[in-house]
Parts: C-alpha cells; structure tokens; sequence
C-alpha cells in the first residue's frame, strides 16, 4: 500500500464503506466474512488481521473467530449471517458458483438486497486483497499480539484512518508511476 | 436472471453500480487509476491483462468489454484474441508476455507467483511499478469478475454494445458510466 499511494487511496476507500461505514449487517459479521474469505483463500496476514478486527468489534471472542474459519455450521452466529458466509464461500470459488438456492436461503433467513450485495463485494473483494497481498509476496510477521493491537485500533477508526500512519498527505500525492 | 433485483436496462457491471453508488465510487476510481491513468505501460497493454485475466475467470461480460477497449487502444482485435487464446504467439512484447505469465499466477492464487516468473519479467525490462500493477491488476479483476458473475449480472450478447462501451472505456477511462444510466434508474435504499 505505501509502496504506491495512487493505488492505495481507492483500496482504502474500498474496504471503508464494506467493512466500517454503517451498515445493517454489523461491522463484526463483515468482518468475520472478510476473515472466512481470507481463510479459505489461505492468505494469513489477511485473515489474521480481520479476525483481530472482527474480535475486536465481537467483545474480543477470538474462539468464536476461530470457530467461523474452521466450522461456521457450528458457530455461535445468526442464521443469517451462515447463510451469507455459504454465499461467500462460493464466491471465493468463482462467481459462477453462487445459486438462486443460495441466495433463496439468505432471503429466508432475513438478509436483505443489499446484504447479499455487499456479501458478494466483501468476498470478491477479499479475492483480491488476499491476492494482491501473496502476489507480492509481502511480508507477514507472525506475532499475533501485533495483529491484536492493530485489529482494536482499526476496528475503532476504520480502513482510511489508519491508512494516514503510512500514506502521505492527500495534497502531497504525486502522480503516477 | 440477477440474484438480487439490478436495473434491468443496464448490464454487468454497470447494474451493480447504479444499485450501490458507494461501493461504485472507489471500485471505478481503482479501475481508472490501474488502467487508464498515465503509467510506463500503456493502457492498451493493461487492458490485455485485465482481459486476460478475465478471459481464465470466463467472464464473459469482462472479457469482451476490456478486449473491446484494449481494441480500440490497440487498432487490432487479432491481438486481443491471441492474447486470449495464446498469448506466447501473440504479437506482443517479450515484457508483457512475461507480465501476463504473472498475471495467470495471479489468477490461480497470489502464492503462486514464483520468484522465477518476476525475475523473468525483470530480465525483459519490467520495473517494480510494473510488476506490482500487473499483480494488482490481476487481482483486481479476481474480484471484478467474481462481482459481475456472483450477482448473476446480465450480459448481453451484442457485440456493438460492447464495441460502443470499449470505445468509451478507451477514451474516458472509468470514472463515468460506459452506459448512460437512464433517468428512472434509482439506487438501493441507502444504508442506515
């Protein structure tokens, strides 16, 4: 991210309004489906960091965290929130792979237009950041201290907000490459 | 059919924009920015990569309104097709055969990258910038794809539509609409 800050800004903004403006699904059922996307795409910066996030938002029940990425039919979360994680999956797949039943069950279970939408956004977008972050081979530190005290500073003040620790001031930014 | 109800008059990605303005924002800005603002590559041979990539995750609607955009860059729908089909034959160069070899890792998973393929990109003239967009390009349009495919967007099969869409993508770039958005389009309720 600072290595290019043109890129960054709308990565930024992107990840804002999914995982931290307000929302009918909570900020911590968006990210628990963030974290289960990154889970299933094996990128573990990615669902380190939104799993400290997400039990940051969830009264810190990083076991609840754990039980999504490994078993979420099992999990201590609404209906809802399993039927939308199933859609989820399926986008980590391919978007091909979502079905009318799929989406038919979110609705059953209460989930509206725009909550499928933004399931489908979040975990698409998570087959990208994942990527962008393996792709380039970045490096993860593993100290999940680190991942728990940034996930608290995020949860509270969101993607571009924290961006600012790294990305020059807004007037400053130069052009491109 | 779409999964959730886009507006009918519009297709692919554009459905899915004018139903969530808020995430339309910063996804057409990234696009604009990969694609079409001023960089070492030229947008033509960015657009072969987003079509590229698209083409692996067979969506049809990405597929044919990048390739018809990297056409207009490019005055050759040939290229575009080789590229597509094969793209060590195709009439490109070595440096961008070699960043499209990246891009396809990309498309498979981010750690499937190899040290090799980035050094081999090096070797024919690829820069850092180059390499890191080529990676976010591709997995830019892992997402993309999964977006216009995951909702069930409609697209048609009309290649003027796409011909007409590619000619505005190549002159625009991608903060406006590639199709007006008629007057009756209203967005989803906002959020709360």
């Amino acid at each position: 991210m600072a290595f290019r800050p043109e890129t960054a800004k709308p990565l930024n903004d992107l990840a804002e309004v999914l995982l931290h403006a307000p929302n009918s699904l909570t900020p911590g059922e968006r990210e628990l489906i963030a974290t289960y996307v990154s889970s299933q795409n094996d990128c573990y910066f990615c669902q380190t960091v939104h799993g400290a996030i997400a039990a940051a938002h969830l009264e810190d029940n990083e076991d609840l965290v754990r039980c999504v990425k490994s078993d979420f039919i099992h999990a201590e979360i609404p209906e809802k929130l399993k039927a939308l994680l199933t859609i989820a999956g399926k986008v980590q797949q391919g978007g091909k792979q979502v079905t009318t039943g799929d989406v038919e069950a979110a609705r059953r279970a209460g989930a509206t237009d725009v909550e499928i939408h933004d399931t489908v956004l979040i975990a698409a977008a998570f087959c990208m950041y994942n990527r962008y972050v393996d792709g380039l081979d970045t490096w993860q530190p593993h100290d999940e201290e680190l991942y728990r005290q940034r996930g608290k500073k995020t949860a509270k003040e969101g993607y571009v907000t924290m961006s600012k620790e790294y990305l020059p001031h807004q007037e400053h930014t130069t052009k491109g490459a | 059919m779409p999964h959730i109800p886009l507006p009918a008059q519009l297709p692919g990605i554009s459905s899915a924009f004018a139903f969530r303005p808020e995430t339309a924002k910063p996804l057409r800005e990234l696009a604009h920015v990969l694609l079409h603002e001023p960089n070492s590559l030229t947008a033509g041979e960015r657009e072969l990569i987003a079509t590229y990539v698209s083409s692996l995750n067979e969506c049809y609607f990405c597929h044919t309104s990048h390739g018809a955009a990297a056409a207009c860059h490019l005055g050759s729908a040939e290229t575009v097709k080789l590229v597509r089909t094969d793209f060590e034959q195709a009439p490109v160069s070595e440096k961008l055969k070699r960043l499209l070899a990246i891009a396809g890792q990309v498309q498979s998973g981010g750690k499937n990258v190899t040290r090799r393929a980035v050094d081999a990109a090096r070797e024919q003239g690829a820069t850092d910038t180059e390499i890191h967009d080529t990676v976010l390009i591709a997995a830019a349009f892992c997402m993309y794809n999964r977006y216009v495919d995951g909702l069930a967007t409609t697209q048609p099969q009309d290649e003027s539509m796409y011909a007409q869409m590619g000619a505005h993508l190549a002159r625009e770039g991608y903060r406006t609409p590639s199709i007006p958005v008629p007057p009756e389009v209203e967005p989803a309720a906002s959020m709360p």
